[in-house]
């Protein structure tokens, strides 16, 4: 459309054409904003509710509390402390950071393997990682489950999950980082190599600076992806007190299914992680959730 | 070699050796402990296809099961996710407030499915003080009785598929429109000036040139479809009775619910196979661009 605005001379932008131009495009500004209101509402519900009172939400709906103003913290009060919601927040903590920082470290030093070091059945081996990005989690739950709980009960502490979550972020991990690094500049690399550095410093001191944007943008898609996830946790942490706030909710709402002013305390709190993150890294998380859309 | 080596043994440990458990226990009974027990061959799977109604049900019309379930899904969420996005991604880059817009759409993405769920769950609430969608219509028609969207057989899936289609247009809408803006301006602006119109301009010019980012989205959600659990875990336990349930719920069912272990992985041997066509053309598309992304 910009290009049509300049293709107009200034002269013939006279006030009617601009209302002409105005009732035309109409339609398109009712369509976008009715779209965009309706993509919102549902989620303002959920934060207006978890600030009402729990009288309040039992009397009216949630868009009377816009007019009559009677917010209260209390929800987020019983929720941390009564029902263990602050106990789940730390723990999806718990299981989130080291489940993202280990397949970004690993992923990393395999993608500087298959970008700048030939070793043999590279492109091979490579192949295998690109098929193995979708696989399934289904086809690992049982496996895995058996394996933790035969080797030091990794089902009863949280080495199983990280384990687990790593081996399902490498994939992408080693075929996003491959793909950058391997657009760094070949002169760079040489040098470094006549100059006597070794691949681990090369990496270290050349690869990974030059590749913050890319290692950001996977480490933020890692990690949203394990802190939204809900099935991993369900079946490899089977010890209530170390579940991640994935797996509490819906206990929550099969024994407080009522009490919505709970509830939507509850699904806040795990909202505002990724939305923090969502806010305050919008390129990254974009870039990162872009990239990711090849594993989903 | 090393750089690669603790990645692979990783890989290799969680990832392989398991899918090969997963494939051979699909033709035993199974256990508690999830042994290799009682040789069944093919039986599990002609349970699955042939005897399960749960599952696949062509008996009656329309046919049912968590099988049908994803087909309602593959058609629905797809054709409704590619349409909202494809119309926010084209007519947003002719706005001012473009940001705004794509900000709000794009924020469902990053909630988990579990807040997904209790948002939705509001929404669809029978209670005419809490659900927005029933106050909404009663507004309207005041005649109109609050409805249990998600209590009845007819209407669950659909419901489930809505939520979630809000939670994935933004992805859809985000990689169009970046294509969108792609699109050299000389060739729309040459087709202005021989006085194409804008419906033409968008089937003739727009459609084509999006081909691509339209298949790596239409794949997205196609994946999507067949991993799709939390939400309905979430949300309805896959019922009222069995009427919501997917193949991914099933396997969870089988297998940790009803203590089938070797039915459930012979669902999520079918899982593998719906998502191995997409594994080889992600791997030929690879190896005929040698860069993608």
């Amino acid at each position: 459309m910009t290009t049509v605005e300049q293709a107009v001379p200034l002269a013939a932008r006279t006030r009617s054409e601009r209302l002409v131009r105005f009732i035309t495009r109409t339609p398109i500004h009712i369509g976008l904003i009715g779209i965009a209101v309706i993509w919102l509402v549902p989620t303002v519900g959920l934060a207006v509710t978890s600030f009402r009172k729990p009288n309040n939400i039992a009397s009216s709906g949630w868009w009377h509390a816009l007019t009559q103003w009677d917010w209260t913290l209390h929800n987020y009060g019983s929720v941390i402390n009564a029902t263990g919601m602050g106990h789940a927040w730390v723990n999806s903590v718990i299981i989130t950071v080291p489940a993202t920082i280990l397949p970004l470290t690993l992923g990393a030093l395999a993608a500087f393997g298959f970008a700048w070091v030939p070793f043999p059945f590279r492109d091979t081996l490579f192949l295998i990682i690109v098929a193995l990005m979708i696989v399934p989690i289904q086809t690992s739950l049982v496996p895995l489950l058996k394996l933790f709980a035969q080797h030091g009960h990794l089902n009863n502490n949280y080495y199983g999950i990280w384990l687990a979550h790593t081996a399902f972020g490498l994939p992408l991990a080693v075929f996003l980082l491959r793909n950058f690094f391997i657009t760094l500049p070949k002169d760079l690399i040489e040098a470094a190599r006549i100059d006597g550095a070794s691949n681990l410093s090369i990496f270290r001191r050349i690869v990974v600076p030059l590749s913050v944007p890319a290692l950001a943008s996977f480490g933020i898609f890692q990690f949203l992806w394990v802190w939204n996830d809900l099935l991993m946790a369900l079946i490899f942490v089977s010890d209530p007190n170390k579940q991640p706030m994935t797996v509490r909710i819906p206990y929550l709402l099969s024994t407080y299914g009522q009490e919505y002013n709970l509830l939507a305390a509850a699904a806040f709190l795990l909202m505002i992680v990724p939305l923090i993150v969502f806010f305050a890294l919008q390129r990254y998380f974009v870039q990162g959730l872009l990239a990711g859309s090849v594993k989903t | 070699m090393l750089f690669v080596l603790p990645a692979l043994v990783v890989l290799a440990i969680f990832l392989i050796y398991p899918a090969y458990y997963t494939i051979r226990l699909a033709f035993y009974e199974g256990d508690f402990h999830f042994g290799f027990f009682h040789y069944l061959g093919i039986q599990n799977f002609k349970e699955l296809l042939t005897n399960d109604k749960d599952f696949l049900d062509l008996s009656k019309f329309p046919p049912s099961g968590a099988l049908i379930n994803n087909v309602r899904w593959v058609i629905f969420y797809i054709s409704l996710s590619l349409l909202i996005g494809l119309g926010l991604a084209v007519l947003a880059v002719r706005v001012r407030y473009e940001r705004a817009v794509k900000t709000a759409i794009f924020v469902p993405m990053a909630i988990s499915a579990t807040a997904v769920g209790i948002i939705w769950l509001f929404v669809y609430s029978p209670s005419p003080d809490m659900g927005v969608l029933n106050a909404l219509l009663h507004a309207f028609d005041s005649g109109f009785h609050p409805v249990a969207w998600l209590g009845r057989p007819n209407l669950v899936n659909y419901a489930l598929i809505f939520a979630y289609v809000w939670a994935s247009v933004g992805f859809v809408m985000v990689v169009l429109s970046a294509a969108i803006k792609g699109i050299p301006a000389e060739i729309m602006e040459a087709a202005r000036v021989d006085g194409a119109g804008e419906w033409n301009i968008f089937r003739r010019i727009m459609l084509p040139m999006l081909s691509l980012p339209l298949s790596v989205v239409t794949i997205w959600l196609f994946i999507n479809v067949i991993k799709v659990f939390d939400i309905i875990y979430v949300m309805t336990g896959g019922g009222p009775g069995t009427s919501s349930r997917v193949i991914a719920f099933t396997m969870y069912e089988e297998t940790f619910q009803n203590g089938r272990p070797g039915y459930g992985a012979a669902v999520a041997v079918i899982m593998l196979v719906l998502i191995a066509p997409v594994m080889v053309l992600n791997v030929r598309r690879f190896r005929s661009e040698k860069v993608v992304a």
